[in-house]
């Protein structure tokens, strides 16, 4: 793995006492998971690397390139929220349609694409429906569809499936953990369960102290706790 | 929230220049022409005869109104669940969009000397009513309107009680008293100096009610004084002294108001209905019963008069008049052209204050430009449109311009109406969607199409649909710009039940009503759609 998904450099952000400095690179291709308490910056991280917030200083990469002054929308990198991620009065297929294009004018083939995209996503046949007509897993799947027609190289997951019970759960993260080996983007979740992250994250970021105070791969680093914050954030 | 963020200003800033800005030249152009009078021939013992009864009947329909409204208030909070409840809250919120002027029709059928009570009483040998001119009338009709208006305000601070305290008073054995002692009254008493200050504000620039009930100099409002002075007897130097005592007082008791008015923050935590625990107690249920059936007939009765009235008219002969028609046609076009005047301003003053709100974190200026546009609440309609008669009378014919200036001036009125129903659905769509939109791309026309409209479109029918109703019903521009060539059917209304003429006033107050009904309808079916979400 010789490119990086993303990368960080320096980033600095914060309001008033508030300030964070990230420095990370995540292999391309792999599933990162994000940890650390409530406050420690893990939402701020994937706002700026979507483009929501802007950095005071640094440059922030995806695949090698620079993004650091594009808008949201120009970055090649999809963010999946913990809830709003479609348009409670669009269908599913006009919600997906707009990750091609905001306009909405859609050809066949592309109606065919947002079609196929259901059906990876398990949804298949339920073009029509309306956001209130599907669960909220079912949601949440129509959201992973849209970013799989977009076809950005990065995926952020800001809590998408916290809502939902442990097994939902862990078949979201399956779910997009295959789709990510059958595409080959990065992944970037934040997560508040170390579990979540042993079962389909490659390397793990702890976020502490206004930085990163720990990046590795996940079994070791969750196994071999060696900075005193992350053990006691696990309780070992 | 994004650093050196631009908001976008201007829609905000035009729609706040023109509403205050007109409120301002009305000012200016009454102060302009004030230097001709001196203050000591204005203050005089007429401006305080009337100043005085100003204040009683508006001190005195507040505190009928609220005393009414509170026994009401607290049936509909206990009981919620009987049969017609939810018609019954709908019937408190018809006296709010029906024209005043057909209201005061259908407290004169009940309430007048040849009404319903009073024949009832004349039939069983009593001594009938007293005609209902003069304070009692002004009296009956404003708490025909006012006592409904407390009630759905008073409901919504007790639906502002968490359901936790009543799982809580069910769980320590409160008794009704004791629940009303600590549990009601405390949230009571944090909103109902805001809600009696807002009635006593509607019953100080009351204008309507007082014109076609207050009978002679003794029974005037300051309002009517103006509109008195400026088309009776064209008295444009008492008309401009008047108008300044009404300014300066409606500032005083805004000042008030705006202390008083705090919206009560909802504590509840949990989304679950939890049953109160009062609710079986016999005393209870007798009281909540009368309440309930007092209330409901209070309301209905005047509504079910101008119902039987104006099918039992002359109604073939009234509606085959082509004046009648015309002045139809007249009342809907000030209704909805000044209904799209007011849209057009609250979403432009909106589409600002939301950005300011949302994206710039600007919420308290927010919060003050949307109070400015709302401003136009205590700046009375009788005092903007002497302010416009007063500049514009040596400039153009005005009785030429009667329907524009009708609609300008109902169209600033209808503002805070629009804020109050839109603002909510805007600043919520930005909140949930922003950051989707940014990541998909979606701005300008396509997130209009997309977003915006779909999201508002319900909002934006119910604004431009209430605010057209309560123009197409409006009799106090016109009165002041109307004449006799281009009069609406409220102004057609008013003239027939000024000349005893009942039977074609019957026929004209239901064709008004419906007419006010027919345009909401069509707008907000029109523009709202079916069956969207």
């Amino acid at each position: 793995m010789d490119v990086t998904g993303l990368e960080l450099s320096g980033v600095r952000f914060g309001y008033g006492d508030w300030q964070v400095t990230y420095d990370l690179a995540v292999p391309s291709g792999s599933f990162a998971a994000l940890l650390g308490a409530s406050g420690a910056g893990k939402s701020t991280l994937l706002s700026l690397v979507a483009g929501f917030e802007r950095p005071t200083a640094g440059a922030i990469g995806v695949q090698g390139k620079d993004v650091t002054n594009l808008a949201p929308a120009e970055r090649p990198v999809t963010t999946l929220f913990q809830e709003h991620n479609l348009f409670p009065h669009l269908t599913a297929l006009q919600n997906i349609g707009l990750g091609i294009d905001p306009s909405l004018r859609l050809t066949s083939t592309q109606k065919s694409d947002i079609s196929a995209a259901l059906e990876r996503v398990g949804l298949a046949g339920m073009e029509a429906r309306l956001p209130r007509e599907l669960s909220g897993g079912e949601r949440q799947r129509v959201a992973i569809a849209r970013s799989l027609v977009r076809q950005r190289p990065l995926l952020l997951l800001d809590e998408p499936f916290a809502a939902l019970g442990p097994a939902l759960r862990r078949d979201m993260l399956d779910l997009v953990n295959a789709l990510r080996r059958d595409t080959g983007m990065t992944v970037v979740m934040v997560s508040h369960d170390p579990a979540d992250a042993r079962r389909v994250a490659d390397c793990t970021a702890f976020l502490h102290d206004g930085g990163i105070a720990d990046f590795g791969p996940t079994a070791s680093l969750l196994d071999n706790p060696d900075v005193p914050a992350l053990a006691e954030y696990l309780g070992v | 929230m994004m650093t050196g963020y631009r908001p976008l200003l201007w829609p905000g800033g035009l729609a706040l220049l023109s509403t205050l800005g007109l409120a301002a030249v009305a000012l200016g152009a009454l102060l302009h022409a004030a230097p001709e009078l001196s203050m000591a021939a204005v203050w005089d013992s007429y401006t305080l005869r009337v100043l005085r009864f100003t204040v009683i009947q508006a001190l005195l329909s507040t505190a009928l109104s609220l005393a009414f409204a509170l026994p009401v208030a607290r049936a509909f909070a206990r009981r919620t669940s009987f049969p017609g409840r939810t018609f019954l809250l709908r019937v408190m919120g018809l006296p709010l969009v029906l024209p005043v002027i057909v209201a005061v029709f259908g407290i004169a059928a009940i309430w007048g000397q040849n009404g319903a009570i009073s024949n009832a009483m004349e039939a069983s040998g009593l001594p009938g009513l007293s005609p209902l001119y003069g304070l009692s009338g002004i009296l009956i009709a404003h708490v025909f309107f006012n006592m409904p208006l407390a009630v759905r305000l008073l409901l919504g601070a007790w639906q502002t009680i968490p359901g936790e305290s009543w799982r809580l008073a069910g769980q320590l054995g409160m008794g009704p008293w004791a629940i009303f002692r600590l549990i009601e009254l405390p949230r009571l008493i944090a909103v109902i100096p805001g809600v009696a200050m807002l009635v006593f504000l509607l019953c100080f620039t009351s204008f309507a009610v007082v014109l076609a009930l207050g009978g002679g100099p003794r029974n005037t409002t300051l309002e009517v004084a103006i509109y008195q002075a400026l088309r009776l007897d064209f008295d444009i130097a008492r008309a401009v002294g008047l108008a300044l005592v009404q300014v300066a007082a409606c500032a005083v008791m805004a000042v008030i108001f705006f202390r008083f008015a705090k919206t009560p923050e909802s504590q509840a935590t949990e989304e679950r209905l939890i049953a109160r625990p009062d609710t079986d107690h016999l005393p209870g249920r007798v009281i909540d019963t009368l309440a309930l059936v007092t209330g409901s007939l209070w309301v209905l009765g005047p509504l079910i008069a101008i119902v039987i009235a104006g099918l039992s008219g002359p109604v073939i002969d009234v509606l085959s008049r082509r004046e009648v028609w015309a002045a139809a046609l007249r009342s809907v076009s000030v209704g909805v052209g000044a209904g799209l005047l007011a849209l057009v301003l609250g979403i432009a003053l909106l589409a600002t204050t939301r950005d300011l709100a949302v994206r710039a974190g600007r919420t308290r200026l927010a919060d003050r430009m949307e109070l400015a546009g709302s401003l136009t609440l205590v700046i009375s309609p009788i005092v903007l449109g002497a302010g416009l008669f007063v500049l514009l009378l040596p400039l153009v014919p005005v009785f030429d311009w009667a329907l524009p200036l009708a609609a300008l001036v109902n169209g600033i009125v209808a503002v805070p109406y629009v804020l109050r129903i839109l603002a909510p659905t805007l600043r919520r769509t930005a909140e949930h969607h922003d950051r989707l939109c940014a990541s998909l791309g979606l701005r300008g026309w396509a997130r209009i199409r997309h977003l915006e409209w779909p999201a508002s479109r319900r909002g934006i029918a119910t604004a431009w649909a209430l605010a057209s109703a309560l123009a197409t019903g409006d009799l106090t521009a016109i009165a002041l710009f109307g004449t006799q060539r281009d009069a609406t059917l409220s102004l057609m209304l008013y003239r027939a039940l000024g000349s005893y003429r009942m039977d074609e006033a019957a026929v004209l107050a239901l064709l008004l009503v419906g007419l006010c009904l027919v345009v909401f309808v069509v707008i907000e079916g029109g523009i709202g759609g079916r069956n969207r979400t």
